[in-house]
């Protein structure tokens, strides 16, 4: 019985696809990001989110929302980063501060060579 | 008159069929004053077999993968003739068959129906509803469109909450890490084979049980009952049932063929999640109320919490046959009448109020 209902168990699991890790993306150029703007990019095969402060830094945030894994946004009329599946809200360093989100966005590093945005991810 | 002689003869000679025969004739249906309440079970029922039917019509055209399911509803709701209406009745007929679901399940809270011996009734009728619920959510992917795609990305990212073994059923949900094209097409079977195959055998039971032990009269209405006589089930009960089964077959056409159920816009896993992301209105009451927990009460994640409660709430629910003690004695419970008229005023205003958009 358990030697015939194991493999049908087993089966329901999808293999870990073995993705070869991304670690470091070109995730835009500086032109199409002005100060107080925004924008998500593909990080491997999850979502990134861009942000360019006021005074002209570029951040980067994994752009799942930490509350239930939505995708989240830059909202310039807020200057903030914002969730619109519950209305969560982060600051621009990521951090977690209304709504339902638990915990702040994951950071990236961010290079900049000759305008081009480089994202990291560190381990 | 003659051929359908012929026919049962034919059979009863083979199958002896006249007994049964015998007994539909002579089954009675008892007759109160709230008998009304008996036909949300067949209506529902009645909405079942629309969606069986009008399903398998939209399997012809429908195709499950990523990048080909919004494009062949696109396909099936402007191309194929009367492919919107069909679409339509099948969104519509899902969502009239869980809203009379419910209207079936709290006319049996209030009329204590749930006690003793019908335990096994309301046990199968919980299953049945939360599996309506379930094809609710796995329909609601399939036409791959932005709305649905958030909404089950949030949706299945609960269940990685449960303790234990939340991570496991997330990936057996999804069929991976992600609300992917693997995510589609394991809902897509759940939704028209696995689900379907579960909800038949319920169904049966469920009605087994009905027919077994007769429908319930109420405490307190067994006079009038006794007043009124039975119904004959056959033709006079299946008779006024099929009445109902029309108006709710005109209600359905009217809703589908004067408010065609939207389309929306394809999923792209790298957008953003665009405002007004809900689930089906039934699922609503949780949501809103999951949107009013903080992130972190007591050091404890809000969700968790707020999952737990529900599950709670819903076990209790689920064990009101053997919570009830007073009812299974036949005796008046009007703690279980409040219980029943709280949950129900609970859902009723939380979707109120987030269809009126206070919760935004
Ligand atoms: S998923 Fe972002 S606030 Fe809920």
């Amino acid at each position: 019985m358990v030697s015939a209902l194991y493999p049908a168990f087993r089966f329901v699991i999808p293999p870990e696809v073995a993705e070869a890790p991304t670690n470091t993306v070109h995730a835009g150029d500086l032109a199409e990001l002005p100060p107080g703007s925004g924008k998500v990019f593909r990080f491997g095969s999850k979502p990134g989110i861009l942000v360019r402060t006021a005074t002209g830094e570029v951040r980067a945030f994994s752009a799942i929302c930490t509350h239930l894994n939505c995708t989240v946004q830059f909202r310039e009329d807020m200057q903030n980063i914002w969730c619109a599946c519950h209305n969560g809200r982060f600051d621009l360093n990521g951090g977690n501060i209304a709504g339902p989100p638990p915990r702040p966005l994951e950071r990236y590093r961010v290079d900049i060579t000759d305008d081009e945005i480089w994202v990291t991810k560190e381990s | 008159m003659r051929f359908v002689d012929a026919i049962t003869r034919f059979l009863d000679e083979r199958l002896d069929i006249r007994p049964l025969i015998e007994f539909a004739g002579e089954k009675e249906v008892p007759r109160h004053r709230f008998e009304g309440a008996y036909f949300f079970g067949g209506l529902t029922l009645f909405f079942f077999m629309i969606q069986v039917a009008s399903g398998v019509l939209l399997l012809l055209y429908y195709r499950p993968t990523a990048e080909a399911a919004f494009e062949s509803v696109q396909f099936i709701v402007t191309r194929v003739p009367f492919g919107w209406l069909v679409r339509s009745v099948h969104s519509w007929s899902a969502n009239l068959m869980v809203l009379s679901a419910f209207a079936h399940m709290f006319s049996v809270v209030f009329m204590k129906s749930y006690a003793k011996p019908r335990e096994m009734t309301w046990w199968t009728g919980c299953l049945l509803l939360a599996m309506a619920m379930g094809f609710g959510f796995s329909g609601y992917l399939l036409p791959w469109n932005e709305l649905a795609f958030f909404a089950t990305r949030v949706g299945t990212d609960m269940v990685s909450k449960v303790p234990l073994v939340g991570d496991w059923l997330l990936r057996f949900l999804r069929g991976g890490e992600d609300v992917t094209g693997a995510t589609l097409t394991r809902f897509f079977g759940f939704h028209v084979a696995v689900m379907p195959l579960i909800i038949t055998g319920l169904i049966g039971a469920h009605l087994a049980f009905v027919q077994r032990q007769g429908i319930h009269v109420p405490r307190g209405l067994e006079d009038d009952a006794e007043r009124r006589g039975g119904m004959r089930f056959l033709p006079n009960f299946v008779l006024r049932e099929l009445v109902v089964w029309l108006v709710g077959l005109a209600i359905l056409c009217g809703l589908a063929a004067f408010f065609p159920w939207e389309l929306g816009v394809k999923a792209d896993p790298f957008a953003s999640a665009p405002a007004g992301i809900t689930p089906e209105w039934y699922f609503l009451f949780m949501f809103e109320t999951l949107k009013l927990i903080p992130g972190m009460v007591l050091g404890i994640e809000g969700e968790l919490l707020g999952l737990g409660a529900f599950a709670l709430a819903g076990v209790l629910w689920f064990l009101i046959p053997v919570l009830d003690r007073r009812a299974r004695r036949g005796e008046p419970s009007p703690l279980f009448t409040a219980v029943g008229w709280f949950v129900l005023a609970y859902i009723v205003v939380m979707t109120g109020l987030s269809f009126m958009g206070v919760f935004l």
